[in-house]
């Protein structure tokens, strides 16, 4: 290496050092949230309204960084050590575990934040087939014979469990709650899916892209999101006489938080979800919004049915999980041969 | 007598590359896999043998051992001939046609599954006319295999290559000259030769099929019973946070496999050992 070189190097370095220094003394705090894979959009545009929120409150400037993916996968990456701030995934089951399993936040992690929790909530629809051929108007309608249903495996899905529940809890309402019928009904209803997908998205894939089924069970965050996007006119919703109400929460991860020092800042932009322009946001991007003025104005577009919750009717997840999904649970009897 | 370790040799080195080998190998192979059984080791024995010989990981086991060796053996016929094409004659395109074959192995198989499931299903360019015939490719068994195919391939015929480039066609021709049938050239001159290199090109693509996971999603359809493979097992005992019976499967896997392909080691070395008398 001749002089020259050397000293340009060395500038570099000086250079490099000093704009490292010079953002720590801004004092840009950075806050990492590891969500689930149909949020991208939401918090692209909520982090930054949260950080223009958070600039005027405090002076500070926060860079939220993101990550996306299965929730189950991204919630075994949290207890394998990805340093998230916070955690923002489609059912409470996932951050039970990481609490249980990994102890980064405490037990009664749920009870710290309103409605569970849940700064928004969504459910579970039916998108068919344009002018809906199969005439498919509600639960029943899926174990019919000549209907065929796409739904990804709830053993390998998480979102998925909420479709599988919302199943059962429709077919216990119309047995005067005989478990036996309601296991024969969801057994038929996975006899008339012909693919189990790994995830919502193989599923959406197979029902648009291959054109196989007549029904696709959706989120109704996902189902508006796909007709807005992806399909024009080509499928419809339809809204059953009744659902289960998709609880995706929210929580600080304390451990982590501590560690980087933003228990603050993580606690304030989960707080900031529930404020007014925040669930604005949240009602455009299809979720529903928990505040009752917002709520409100959204009114005409998401369409008010009885839902069961998944703490009052099924016991909460544990109970739900060990029940149903769990080796040897209901759902692996449907598949039992003979 | 005095036991010799080691052949004296007169290239420096010897102590250094080996212990660099051996450090290599330890980080990037011996480490993991150990922690894989010391996990697994957490089960106690009943545990274990329970969580591998479930009904559903058999049926399991089926397909990924059938499907991967059905996918090795088409690969193994039909990667030859394309080697020899390749290698033997001189046309237009050969250049492209040889670059082709490198394309399984740089595309994501998550790409090439969602690719072939659209060709394979019912309504697909080339499902509609299998369907015509009642033959079902995209979420039955036989998808698996067409998937299995498709990313085996380039193992075979890379590792045919640079062998049938050495071979000599003179060897064929004096054999000829010498009266032997065309078929008696192949059988008794060209593949003697091969044999052992088209014994490694298959047990490469079959183990690259074994551990697929992400163009078999797509295609299988994922049935329990009937097109389940094990990987996709494992992803769902990691999806119920039973690590140490995932990776006791992975276990269950890797000893079955490493059973089959030191077979196919013993087999070679076997072939090697009848050549060489022949010789």
């Amino acid at each position: 290496m001749n002089a020259k070189t050397t000293l340009i190097l060395a500038v570099l370095g000086v250079l490099a050092v000093l704009s490292s220094v010079s953002l720590a003394q801004s004092g840009a705090a950075v806050l990492l949230n590891v969500s689930y894979d149909p949020t991208r959009e939401l918090y692209q545009e909520y982090n930054e309204v949260f950080a223009r929120h958070w600039e005027k409150e405090t002076g500070q400037k926060v860079t939220v960084r993101q990550s996306h993916g299965g929730a189950g996968k991204q919630a075994r990456a949290v207890m394998d050590g990805l340093e998230a701030d916070v955690m923002t995934l489609a059912l409470a089951y996932d951050i039970d575990e990481v609490s249980a399993r990994a102890g980064l936040l405490p037990k009664e992690w749920q009870s710290r934040l309103p409605h569970n929790s849940c700064p928004y909530t969504s459910t579970i629809v039916f998108l068919v087939r344009k002018g809906n051929p199969k005439n498919i108007k509600d639960w029943d309608d899926l174990i019919r014979s000549d209907v065929s249903v796409i739904t990804p495996n709830p053993k390998t899905s998480g979102g998925a469990r909420w479709n599988y529940l919302a199943a059962w809890g429709y077919a216990l309402q119309h047995n005067n709650n005989d478990e036996a019928k309601a296991k024969e009904f969801v057994t038929k209803l996975f006899k008339n899916v012909p693919v189990l997908d790994s995830g919502a998205r193989g599923s959406t894939i197979t029902f648009v892209q291959r054109s196989i089924g007549d029904v696709l069970l959706a989120w109704e965050n996902e189902a508006f999101l796909f007709m807005e996007k992806v399909s024009k006119g080509e499928v419809e919703m339809v809204v059953p006489s009744m659902s289960i109400l998709a609880e995706p929460p929210v929580t600080v991860v304390d451990k982590v938080a501590e560690k980087h020092g933003t228990v603050k800042l993580a606690t304030a932009y989960l707080q900031h979800l529930y404020s007014e322009e925040a669930q604005d946001i949240v009602a455009r991007y299809h979720y529903r919004p928990t505040l009752e003025s917002v709520a409100k104005k959204y009114a005409q577009k998401f369409p008010q049915i009885p839902m069961l919750t998944i703490d009052s009717d099924f016991g909460g997840w544990q109970v739900a999980q060990k029940k149903h999904f769990a080796d040897g649970g209901v759902f692996d009897d449907i598949y039992k041969p003979g | 007598m005095k036991l010799v370790l080691k052949q004296p040799s007169i290239l420096p080195g010897f102590g250094l590359t080996l212990g660099f080998s051996l450090t290599y190998l330890s980080l990037v192979v011996l480490i993991p896999l150990a922690g894989l059984f010391a996990r697994t080791a957490t089960l106690s024995w009943e545990r274990f043998w329970h969580t591998v010989t479930d009904a559903r990981l058999l049926a399991a086991y089926r397909l990924s051992f059938g499907a991967s060796l059905a996918a090795a053996c088409l690969n193994l016929f039909f990667g030859l001939i394309v080697a020899w094409v390749l290698v033997r004659y001189r046309f237009p395109g050969r250049r492209l046609l040889d670059a082709l074959i490198d394309l399984p192995f740089a595309l994501p198989t998550a790409v090439a599954g969602i690719a072939l499931t659209a060709l394979y299903t019912d309504t697909g360019w080339v499902g509609r006319w299998l369907a015509l015939l009642n033959i079902k490719v995209a979420f039955a068994p036989l998808g698996v295999v067409v998937a299995l195919t498709f990313i085996g391939l380039p193992f075979v015929v890379r590792t045919l290559q640079p062998v049938l480039e050495d071979l000599d066609p003179e060897i064929e021709e004096a054999a000829a000259s010498l009266g032997a049938w065309r078929r008696h050239t192949l059988r008794r001159v060209v593949l003697p030769e091969l044999w052992p290199v088209m014994l490694t090109g298959f047990a490469l693509a079959f183990a690259r099929a074994l551990g697929e996971y992400g163009s078999i999603v797509f295609i299988s359809g994922n049935m329990p019973m009937k097109t389940e493979i094990v990987p996709l097992l494992m992803v769902m005992k990691l999806e119920q946070y039973e690590y140490a019976e995932a990776t006791a499967i992975a276990v269950a896997m890797l000893l079955i496999s490493f059973t089959l392909l030191l077979i196919i080691n013993l087999l070679q070395w076997w072939s090697g050992q009848r050549h060489a008398a022949v010789r």
